[in-house]
């Protein structure tokens, strides 16, 4: 296929494209590829095993049910985060505003291990919650819990800059018009917030579908009640089936795909849309 | 501009050669043993002596790298290419498997070595906390209503299995080879357990450090370990009437070794396991060795338990897998996690 | 130093105190508590053991693993980075969006499955098993397969930081140099990466911190050899699984302090990087 070489005066095109092109068939195409091929080279009957076997199922909905709960918590408190980091003046808004990348840049190992210490049963809150009958580590809400810890940067940095892009005028011109402060927030406010906070939510979500490390060490693993989609994965690698592993993993996949698909596609959109009411 | 980055380009590739050049242990000979979890401690110790031993027999020094991990996590990645020299594993299916999808051990490689390949063994006991409070003695009681028990994922743990094992072995004798009642037995020790942990250390952490549970099946070895580790004052060791003989077979990886050029070595590594020093060696690390002299020597760690095999109360390793561990087989169909 | 622009209505002061409280105690119990954990715990067994714990061998061994893979998987990256980010920003072809998605495409991939396709690919039972085996190349299950993983991880960090920048800043500088004879290389030398220095380092600092941190993805490839394949996170696992809980967190402390000179750097670029950006808007203003 011969490509229409772009009119430009700058050199490098053809060294460039072919080393990003070599790179990624290697890395990330081949790869990738060979996951493809593995889960669907498998009598269907097989696939709809693997995938829709009860223990499974059971980790699918843990998977996304624990994600769904942990960014709905972090969009809630990321959005107060976010909000109060841009608008107001406090001692330690700097520390604040660099404690949200932590779980960023802190090995997902090391926050398990820090979480599980924390909210075990003798741990510093786990022994305050175990007198209330709440079981945080080893169980459900333990996984919630990491994946909070995980989402929430995600939230918190996607908002961030649509709220200090957020124009005084509209809201002096609300106040100007009689609206009270909660009015103003609510309907002038928050639906200009509202893209970014969904594009958050979904990113948080997706990254919170596929977390291994830090989930691991609180979650107790136990299969039927704990066991999430990812260490599902390692159990049946573990169990020599490469076949029933790969099938879920290229699910997974799919739906981290369409995911970052509808961010982007979100992102698009919304675009289009300032560029035409431009 | 450019001088700051000629510098940081500088300081980078000399970093890099500096990292790249750090002194390494440079010996003739490499063998990797890749193993399962608890053996840790013990081959610390052994890898010492036999290269000690090497050295002192031949002139050549060796030096043996670790690998440690669940059972069938190691055997999986000895099949997707982990180089191992040997590999002392936690239950022989293990070590078929390598054999059956890889063909990187030649078959029959149970009777290579006395003792089925293996030169050390160990079984089944209870860990409870001190002072025994909720009375547990004997297998019965493991499985009494308003008792907690800790016990390894037996579909991702060797030692889960010699545990599912021990506890299916004691009901078979108990109830006259009666499977519909051994399976009642079964499920209701499954009732009793709110965590199961992949791998045999995940289950002592949960018990030890975490404190969940009122008994832990465990290893004998690992109870003794968890004794030395945390303290007589916090755990004691309650040995049932009956248990399993756990039999945790090692072996030498073929093909491996012959692309290697190891094999001379890596068999002698193997055959030291079954001599004195090997074997107290074992002793110490709280395996029972197979030698009835050392074995009498450290008679007092190793109680006199009641210890039936798994073909006596199950059937071989190639047919307790599918039946009971493999997926809808025997254990899933009878554990049924408490909410 | 206040970026924010001066509100003059805003929310009744209780409500603000509410809002700022929530979010502080939201912050400081989920974030702070886990890292004051890491070193508390680290600290348990007093001062000595903990330099023990780091300046075991084992823990050396890992170390150098881990700067070793850090150092080549940076190196890699930033070189994929910009030329992604040159073929993307100086040209229009077809297909660049689906460029841009396949760059995108590790953020979207559990850790786990970004491991186990390099031993689908590299295992023995893999694509290219067989002609590695015959060659004696060993990449899963050693250090070319964690290098491996660890690249498929972090490469979109630079070239995300890169490509919309240079994408805003264009091209016209570049076709001006090359109009006026310089070649490729000192175009890219002299023109480019003066406009791009700081978001290419604030791309290598992400980059690096995800590099020495991964878990997930390295685990299921490094074969767990102690001493060789095993990188800092994967010896705090091992640690952690020895009963060593107070070594664990003391290995598990040195990544938290990599994390935290992250943050500041991080930080202290992005303060760089606005004092840059900002004389460039008043100079429009004016």
């Amino acid at each position: 296929m011969a490509l229409k070489r772009p009119h430009s005066v700058v050199p490098g095109f053809g060294l460039t494209l072919g080393y990003t092109v070599s790179y990624l068939s290697l890395i990330v195409l081949v790869p990738l590829a060979a996951l493809v091929v593995r889960g669907t080279n498998q009598p269907w009957a097989n696939f709809k095993e693997a995938v829709f076997d009860p223990r499974t199922l059971i980790a699918w909905r843990l998977t996304f049910g624990t994600a769904f709960i942990a960014s709905v918590i972090n969009a809630f408190f990321g959005l107060i985060v976010a909000w109060v980091l841009v608008r107001y003046e406090f001692p330690g808004r700097r520390i604040l505003d660099a404690l949200i990348d932590v779980p960023f840049a802190l090995p997902t190992a090391v926050s398990g291990i820090a979480l599980t210490a924390i909210y075990a049963q003798n741990g510093w809150i786990g022994h305050w919650l175990q007198p209330l009958g709440i079981k945080a580590a080893f169980s459900p809400l333990g996984i919630v819990i990491a994946l909070t810890f995980i989402g929430l940067p995600f939230i918190v940095r996607t908002v961030q800059p649509t709220i200090e892009d957020l124009d005084p005028a509209v809201e002096e011109a609300a106040a100007l018009l009689g609206a009270p402060r909660l009015t103003t927030l609510r309907r002038v406010i928050l639906p200009a917030i509202r893209p970014a906070l969904v594009a958050g939510f979904v990113t948080a979500f997706a990254r919170c579908l596929g977390e291994y490390g830090s989930v691991i060490f609180i979650s107790g693993n136990m299969p039927m009640k704990t066991e999430i989609a990812s260490l599902l994965i390692v159990t049946k690698l573990e169990q020599f089936d490469y076949a029933g592993a790969s099938a879920i993993a290229l699910l997974m996949l799919l739906s981290s795909f369409v995911l970052l698909f509808l961010v982007n596609f979100g992102q698009w959109w919304s675009t289009r849309a300032q560029q035409r009411e431009a | 501009m450019t001088q700051p980055y000629r510098t940081a380009i500088a300081i980078f590739a000399a970093s890099l050669f500096q990292i790249w050049s750090m002194p390494q242990a440079s010996a003739q000979i490499h063998l990797l043993n890749v193993s399962y979890d608890p053996t840790r401690e013990l081959y610390q110790e052994f890898n010492k002596a036999f290269a000690a031993d090497w050295k002192q027999k031949t002139g050549q020094s060796v030096e043996i790298d670790q690998s440690h991990g669940g059972s069938g996590t190691q055997a999986r990645a000895v099949i997707d290419g982990l180089q191992a020299d040997v590999v002392t594993l936690a239950l022989a299916y293990d070590i078929d498997a390598i054999v059956d999808k890889a063909h990187l051990i030649n078959p029959g490689w149970e009777k290579r070595l006395g003792d089925n390949s293996t030169p050390y063994t160990s079984t089944i006991v209870f860990l409870v906390r001190k002072g025994n409070p909720k009375g547990i003695h004997d297998w019965p009681d493991v499985v009494r209503k308003g008792v907690t028990v800790i016990t390894p994922n037996p579909k991702t743990s060797g030692g889960a299995r010699w545990n599912y094992l021990a506890a299916w072995g004691y009901a078979w004798n108990k109830y006259g080879h009666d499977e519909k009642k051994t399976r009642e037995f079964i499920a209701a020790l499954y009732a009793n357990v709110p965590v199961l942990d992949s791998g045999a250390r995940g289950a002592t952490t949960t018990f030890v450090q975490r404190g969940l549970g009122d008994v832990l099946l465990s290893w004998e070895n690992e109870a003794y370990l968890s004794i030395k580790e945390f303290g007589a004052d916090k755990f004691e060791i309650v040995n049932p009437s009956s248990s399993i003989l756990a039999e945790p077979p090692v072996a030498v990886v073929d093909v491996n070794v012959d692309r290697h050029g190891t094999r001379k070595v890596a068999e002698a590594y193997l055959k030291y396991l079954y001599t004195d020093a090997g074997q107290e060696i074992a002793a110490k690390n709280f395996y029972r060795p197979r030698s009835q002299a050392v074995l009498a020597k450290y008679k007092k760690q190793f109680p006199d338990i009641k210890l039936f095999s798994i073909t006596d109360v199950a059937g071989a390793w190639k047919d307790v897998q599918p039946k009971h561990f493999a997926d809808h087989g025997v254990f899933d169909q009878l554990y049924k996690p408490q909410s | 130093m206040s970026t924010a622009p001066k509100y003059r209505h805003t929310e009744p002061p209780g409500l603000q105190v509410a809002l700022i409280l929530t979010a502080v105690g939201f912050v400081g119990v989920l974030i702070l508590l886990p890292v004051i954990a890491v070193f508390t715990e680290a600290l348990r067994k007093g001062l000595a053991f903990y330099i023990s714990s780091i300046t075991d061998p084992l823990a050396l061994a890992a170390l150098r693993l881990t700067l070793l893979t850090a150092a080549i998987t940076i190196t890699a990256n930033l070189i994929f980075g910009l030329a992604a980010s040159w073929l993307i920003a100086k040209f229009s072809f077809p297909g660049k969006n689906l460029l841009l998605s396949l760059i995108d495409i590790p953020f979207a991939v559990s850790p786990v499955i970004s491991g186990l396709i390099f031993i689908l690919v590299f295992g023995a039972q893999g694509w290219f098993g067989d002609s590695l085996a015959s060659h004696n190349i060993q990449i899963v299950f050693a250090t070319p397969g964690v290098v491996l993983a660890t690249i498929f991880v972090t490469f979109p960090f630079i070239a995300r930081e890169l490509i919309p920048l240079m994408q805003e800043q264009g091209s016209e500088e570049e076709e001006a140099a090359v109009l006026l004879g310089a070649n490729g290389w000192q175009t890219f030398w002299h023109v480019t990466l003066p406009n791009i220095r700081w978001a290419l380092v604030y791309g290598v600092i992400l980059a690096n911190a995800r590099a020495m941190g991964e878990f997930g993805a390295v685990s299921v490839v490094s074969g767990h050899i102690r001493g060789r394949t095993n990188t800092l996170p994967l010896h705090v696992e091992i640690l952690y699984n020895e009963y060593n809980f107070s070594a664990a967190f003391a290995v598990a402390s040195l990544l938290t302090l990599l994390a935290l000179v992250t943050l500041v750097a991080k930080a202290a670029l992005e303060w760089k990087i606005r004092v840059e950006e900002r004389p460039a808007i008043t100079a429009e203003e004016a």
